[in-house]
């Protein structure tokens, strides 16, 4: 039972944002997508692939009570380091540095929120920093593919506080309708991706000359874009 | 020194250049540069985009029927237009007809789209190019409440209602937490509301953003999910079952009566708040004048939203289709998407390389071959730009042309060409706004009319949906409940090889979608958005694009704080996710402004 002041039957909403098209910028949406998976979840927890939709999130972030998001973001730490940031330091970290690679999209969202006045009363957002993001049409790099497990792991234990007790799914009647439509499943994603040699995957050096751990570019010496 | 475009507009690079990076408010993908003389006027203007992506890359060699999905994933905001352009591509190439229930539903959920983006842009993205939050902190409650009542009957305007969100604003903003109220260029004197209407239109800001949780319900009912609905090719994936009960399953009497509940709301909603504010805020802007760019000469509409089902002749579409060159309203030209020689992209100013760049390609026979070389008169490194050289190489973004115009698309030219054509449905409204504030036709050729015409716009959308959603009611009680073809799913039955086109008219302009299926499998697929057209560099006739025309001969109040850009800039709803994509390290970098 939850030690929280928040009543036994909390808005749950686990929130993956990002574009699976870019590479591990799909780490938040391939999360949600695993966690539908693997568990069966009580009613009260939704999970949602957010994806990029900024502002059109702000009705779903406002009526949960507790907020848990996946994303990729960008801390400066080394490629495939989990972070877990909680409550008040969310908007904060947000706004010291550039901490999600949606900042601008989901720090906006939460602004929004406060400003109607439902903010969740409790937050938890669970990143990991990529390792490549400019590869439009990829998917995950294997160092974050391998932080989905133990991400899900994090926000359960979190969630326990809530009462929320989740049991392992042994069977394949997982369906949500707020998770991706099947053709854009991980394995049929990865499967069908267009070679190099007929589908050109190249970026701008300007940005990739900027993107932490990149070396195979040539890199300014002010090493940032502007 | 100065000298003409090939489309009649006066440039001078002589004054200082003004850099502009990004210009968005939401996703920062579009670089702006200009010169002002002496007075702060813009003399030259370079739009850029920063960064280049490609369906191409994502699409070759998977099934067509599930392009629609990756399509959706493209851009954050217009994620179902891209779906539903993309279906109507398949079912072009395919020869696949939709049932009469299909249409109705997607054009509800188009025109849905259409309402709800144009609101969205006009409160949270666009507004505040208008309106002075922190002018409105100051208001006078009373004198708000005065002025809400004047102009509309909406029943939220008491003089307490106004204090409540007056309060609510104080203690947000003396909390630090600007949110989406930062980086605004408060206090300039470019802002010209008093501060009640400043006060009445943040206060709709927050009422429009607790009233979109209602409109994406829509989606949800008809596209099973929302963010992300569904489609289908040969129709909709939904079933409908009149008789069945409660919230799973197919579609019943039930949720169709919510939906047509959520557009009654709709309406009232638009047009008594979102439209009285758009009269009263253009009010105190009569004498700014500026933007027009190519509106008043080149502009193009695909046409959308048909009546019947599968008939795509300009009589059956609800929004006008057609292009007017020249400035020659008289005439409106007939669109042929299938004619290489119509809709061409150029690349001889873009980061591409063709085999010969004097000439255009048919998306048909598109080439997506990146090269990013900078002109000699660029000043910077190729990672460092400081200011870009426009009679080379300079955007990521290719010129479309029509019949080698440069073209202006979107809510504007949809109304232009449809008031030329004589269509009550979008003259009647223009007269009487025009008449309303007291200004004459030509008003509308400016920025305040491109925001107008989208304000106009999203109210005959919400009445159109009424319309289909009666329509889609009537059939299925008459008997029909098909919402799905699906004779020619199976990739057996179609030809070795086949070409489609599919278009939409998405809330920011004409957006198509061209494909080439060989064995089953995609073998091209180009995207036209319409961020394209608009925001396209400039051609090797020397045409300059919309974005820049529209920026000419501005006068900036302040040139350190460009307002007047971002006001022009704005008007067009640019949405470079579709164009181009910027993924910077640091959003502070990137958002800033330098004069050289």
């Amino acid at each position: 039972m939850s030690d929280r002041a928040i009543g036994n039957n909390p808005a749950i909403l686990i929130l993956g944002i990002g574009n699976l098209l870019w590479a591990d910028e799909g780490f938040g949406v391939r999360a949600v997508e695993a966690m539908q998976r693997d568990w069966h979840l009580p009613p009260n927890v939704q999970l949602l692939d957010g994806g990029t939709q900024g502002i059109y999130l702000v009705d779903r972030v406002r009526t949960a009570d507790v907020l848990v998001v996946f994303d990729a973001v960008d801390y400066g730490l080394p490629p495939g380091t989990m972070k877990r940031v909680e409550g008040d330091e969310v908007p904060r970290f947000l706004g010291a540095k550039k901490m999600s690679l949606h900042q601008t999209g989901f720090q906006e969202v939460l602004a929004l929120a406060a400003m109607l006045g439902e903010y969740p009363e409790y937050l938890l957002l669970i990143g990991v920093q990529p390792v490549e993001l400019d590869d439009f049409g990829g998917s995950l790099r294997p160092q974050v593919k391998a932080r989905i497990a133990p991400a899900i792991a994090m926000a359960l234990e979190y969630l326990a506080q809530f009462g929320v007790v989740a049991l392992p799914r042994s069977d394949s009647s997982a369906e949500n309708h707020d998770l991706p439509h099947p053709s854009l499943d991980l394995d049929a994603y990865e499967a069908g991706r267009p070679a190099p040699e007929i589908a050109c995957r190249i970026g701008d050096e300007r940005v990739l000359a900027s993107l932490p751990g990149r070396t195979s570019q040539p890199r300014d010496p002010h090493g940032e874009y502007q | 020194m100065s000298v003409v475009t090939a489309n009649g507009f006066e440039l001078d690079t002589a004054g200082r250049r003004l850099v502009v990076d990004p210009v968005t408010r939401i996703e920062g993908h579009l670089r702006c540069e200009v010169n002002l003389d002496e007075n702060n006027v813009i003399r030259n203007a370079v739009s850029t985009g920063t960064m280049w992506r490609g369906l191409e890359v994502i699409l070759r060699g998977r099934d067509p029927r599930d392009a629609w999905a990756f399509t959706e994933r493209i851009c954050g905001v217009c994620t179902g237009t891209h779906a539903l352009t993309s279906v109507r591509a398949v079912e072009d190439a395919l020869g696949i007809a939709i049932p009469e229930n299909a249409n109705s539903i997607r054009n509800i959920m188009q025109l849905t789209l259409q309402a709800h983006d144009h609101l969205v842009h006009f409160y949270h993205l666009h507004a505040l190019d208008w309106v002075d939050v922190v002018s409105a902190l100051g208001a006078d409650p009373k004198a708000t409440s005065a002025l809400a009542q004047s102009i509309s009957d909406w029943p939220k305007s008491s003089p307490g209602y106004f204090r409540d969100v007056q309060n609510r604003l104080k203690r947000f903003v003396e909390s630090g937490q600007l949110g989406p109220f930062m980086n605004g260029y408060w206090g300039s004197p470019a802002y010209k509301l008093p501060p009640e209407a400043n006060l009445m239109a943040v206060t709709h800001y927050l009422e429009a953003l607790d009233f979109q949780k209602e409109i994406v319900k829509i989606h949800t009912v008809y596209g099973g999910k929302n963010p992300h609905p569904n489609w289908l090719v040969g129709g909709m994936p939904c079933a409908i079952n009149v008789d069945g009960t409660g919230a799973v399953g197919a579609i019943n009497m039930e949720r169709l009566n919510l939906v047509s509940s959520i557009i009654d709301q709709t309406i009232e909603f638009i047009d008594k708040v979102y439209i009285p504010d758009l009269i009263a805020i253009a009010s105190f802007y009569k004498d700014w004048t500026y933007g027009g760019g190519l509106s008043s000469q080149a502009v193009m509409s695909y046409g959308d939203i048909p009546d019947h089902a599968n008939d795509l002749s300009s009589e059956n579409l609800l929004l006008p289709r057609g292009a007017i060159i020249n400035g020659n309203l008289n005439e409106i030209h007939e669109i042929d998407l299938r004619n290489p020689e119509e809709i061409q992209e150029f690349v001889d100013h873009s980061w591409f390389s063709y085999k010969d760049e004097t000439r255009g390609l048919h998306p048909w026979d598109g080439v997506t071959d990146p090269n990013f070389v900078l002109g000699p008169n660029a000043v910077g490194t190729r990672t460092r730009i400081e200011a870009l050289d426009e009679q080379a190489k300079y955007s990521w973004i290719k010129a479309p042309r029509w019949r080698g115009h440069a073209m202006e698309v979107g809510p504007l030219a949809r109304y232009v060409i449809g008031y030329a054509q004589g269509n009550p449905e979008f003259k009647e409204p223009v007269d009487k706004l025009l008449t309303d504030l007291g200004l004459p036709l030509e008003a509308i050729f400016s920025t305040l009319g491109r925001t107008a015409a989208r304000g106009l716009e999203a109210s005959w959308a919400a009445h159109k949906m009424r319309y289909f959603q009666d329509k889609l009611v009537a059939n299925i009680k008459a008997g029909d409940t098909a919402t799905a073809n699906v004779d020619n799913w199976d990739p057996k039955t179609w030809p070795k090889e086949a070409r489609g086109v599919g278009t939409t008219e998405a809330p920011r302009g004409a957006l198509g979608h061209w494909i080439v299926i060989k064995d089953g499998k995609i073998d091209n697929y180009q995207a036209v958005v319409p961020t394209t057209w608009n925001g396209s560099p400039r051609d090797p006739a020397g045409n300059i694009g919309a974005f820049e025309a529209s920026l000419l001969n501005t006068p900036l109040a302040k040139a350190d704080e460009p307002l007047e850009i971002l006001r022009t800039l704005h008007s067009f709803d640019p949405c470079l996710a579709c164009a181009t994509h910027i993924m910077g390290p640091d959003g502070e970098e990137l958002t800033r402004v330098k004069v050289r």
